[in-house]
């Protein structure tokens, strides 16, 4: 690594300030930028949908280190400062202030960004949730309401739902999929999630489409596809994500749903990616992977890190990620393909205790606990790939 | 070296029992990280700090 002395990390979320920090880790001496396009400083996205939007944690709690700590390891931060294109002939990163970043190894760490409804999405009392300022706009948009519809019945939709509910509102979760959470672990897991939303009161419109927002300057409801309406004063749009790329789209950097790397998380020879911006594939399961789980990004940031400062290594994780709604902790290790075939192998759905197990071609790809952590922990060393 | 950590901001990931098993262990009921060892032996250090980076919640603080 006798030829870096700069890098510059895109993204100043988990995944660039995990990279920044394990670069000082792997005794990485040169020069450290991490380029933000939000003011805060860097911190934690999990709690957001919950402990935050239940107001249980104030928001500066997600902070993941404090100014003196920046400081001491010497990582440069450029916050509130987007990054509009790269040029790798040149090696620098474009600002929009105008400025020229130059650089040795360039990491693309932007994440994602939520998608909008192409109809009504302008309307008074239609929220998105990524970033904490937008958590903040929905908690106190939550704090006047008292009725809310969740579009999207994923994890963050779900979560949401989940943490509207515990506040008190009177909360409707739409989904065009009929069962919640079925693209992400199937039908029969996601029904038993959909019967957790029941059991506290949320009321389930899934397997129909939203047709538009109803309401002049403020939203009143959504009318469905089946011509149904839903009266709501608060709207959360939750229906995915699209990896946030568009200042690449003229660079060169290789693009296919997200940053499109080679085993060892490098685009271009001295560009890398991590987090949920990131496409590369994973040797372990032989499948292309983007992951927008938590997990991902510590753990691709540091192998990003350590492929920058030592021999280059293909990163073939087994992906972590969990999710809280209600009083269900669900943990999974693995992947879930859409025609896994899932059979219960401890506990019992009833008592919403229970490991679940994903076969797919023969092999153990997948395992799920619904609050048995520690047996959970246990069953990732099943895995036919562990 | 001397470990805290932080139980009400502990998400139940378990990734620090399987980096340092000497050091972490959880509770049964909800995951929730335990603490073993206040004080791990120097041979327990580099796991320890893997178990720290690691931790998706950020709940184990190190003071080295």
């Amino acid at each position: 690594m006798t030829d870096i002395g700069r890098v510059v990390v895109v993204g100043a979320s988990a995944a660039g300030l995990t990279t920044a920090e394990a670069l000082r880790r792997e005794g990485f001496a040169g020069l450290i930028t991490l380029v933000g396009d939000e003011l805060h400083l860097p911190y934690d996205r999990p709690p957001l949908s919950k402990q935050v939007l239940l107001g249980t944690w104030e928001p500066e709690r997600t902070a993941f280190r404090d100014d003196a700590t920046y400081q001491r390891l010497e990582i440069g931060l450029r916050l509130g400062a987007t990054a509009t294109g790269v040029d790798l002939d040149a090696r620098t990163v474009s600002l929009g202030s105008g400025d020229r970043v130059p650089y040795d190894r360039l990491v693309i760490a932007t994440g994602v960004r939520p998608l909008r409804l192409k109809q009504g999405h302008e309307l008074r009392g239609v929220h998105v949730l990524r970033t904490l300022d937008d958590t903040l706009a929905l908690r106190a948009a939550l704090a006047g309401s008292t009725s809310v519809a969740v579009v999207g019945a994923g994890f963050l939709g779900s979560e949401a739902a989940a943490a509207a509910r515990t506040l008190g509102k009177e909360v409707t979760l739409v989904d065009l999929v009929p069962v919640p959470l079925s693209r992400q672990f199937g039908d029969e897991l996601g029904g038993w999630i959909g019967d957790l939303h029941r059991d506290h009161g949320v009321t389930l419109r899934t397997g129909v489409g939203v047709r538009k927002l109803l309401g002049d300057e403020a939203v009143t409801g959504l009318e469905l596809a089946d011509g149904t309406t839903v009266t709501a004063d608060v709207v959360l749009v939750a229906i995915g994500s699209k990896p946030a790329t568009d200042w690449l789209a003229a660079s060169g950097v290789p693009l296919d749903d997200g940053v499109l790397c080679d085993t060892t998380c490098q685009a271009v020879p001295g560009v890398y990616a991590a987090g949920d911006v990131a496409r590369w594939h994973n040797e372990r399961f032989g499948v292309s992977m983007r992951v927008e789980h938590r997990m991902n990004a510590t753990e691709q940031g540091m192998a990003v890190a350590k492929n920058i400062t030592g021999d280059p290594k293909p990163f073939t994780p087994i992906p972590y990620f969990w999710t809280d709604q209600f009083d269900a902790r669900i943990q999974a290790y693995g992947i879930f393909p859409p025609d896994a075939k899932m059979t219960v192998a401890q506990g019992d759905p009833a008592t919403r205790k229970l490991i679940a197990h994903y076969h797919h071609d023969g092999d153990l790809v997948g395992v799920l606990g619904w609050n048995m952590p520690r047996e959970l922990r246990a069953a990732r060393a099943l895995l036919t790939r562990d | 070296m001397r470990v805290t950590i932080d139980e009400d901001g502990c998400v139940g990931a378990g990734q620090c029992v399987l980096a340092a098993p000497d050091v972490f262990d959880q509770r049964d009921e909800d995951g929730i990280v335990v603490l073993l060892d206040e004080t791990p032996a120097p041979h327990l250090h580099d796991a320890t700090r893997e178990a720290a980076v690691l931790c998706p919640a950020l709940a184990i603080h190190l003071a080295e």
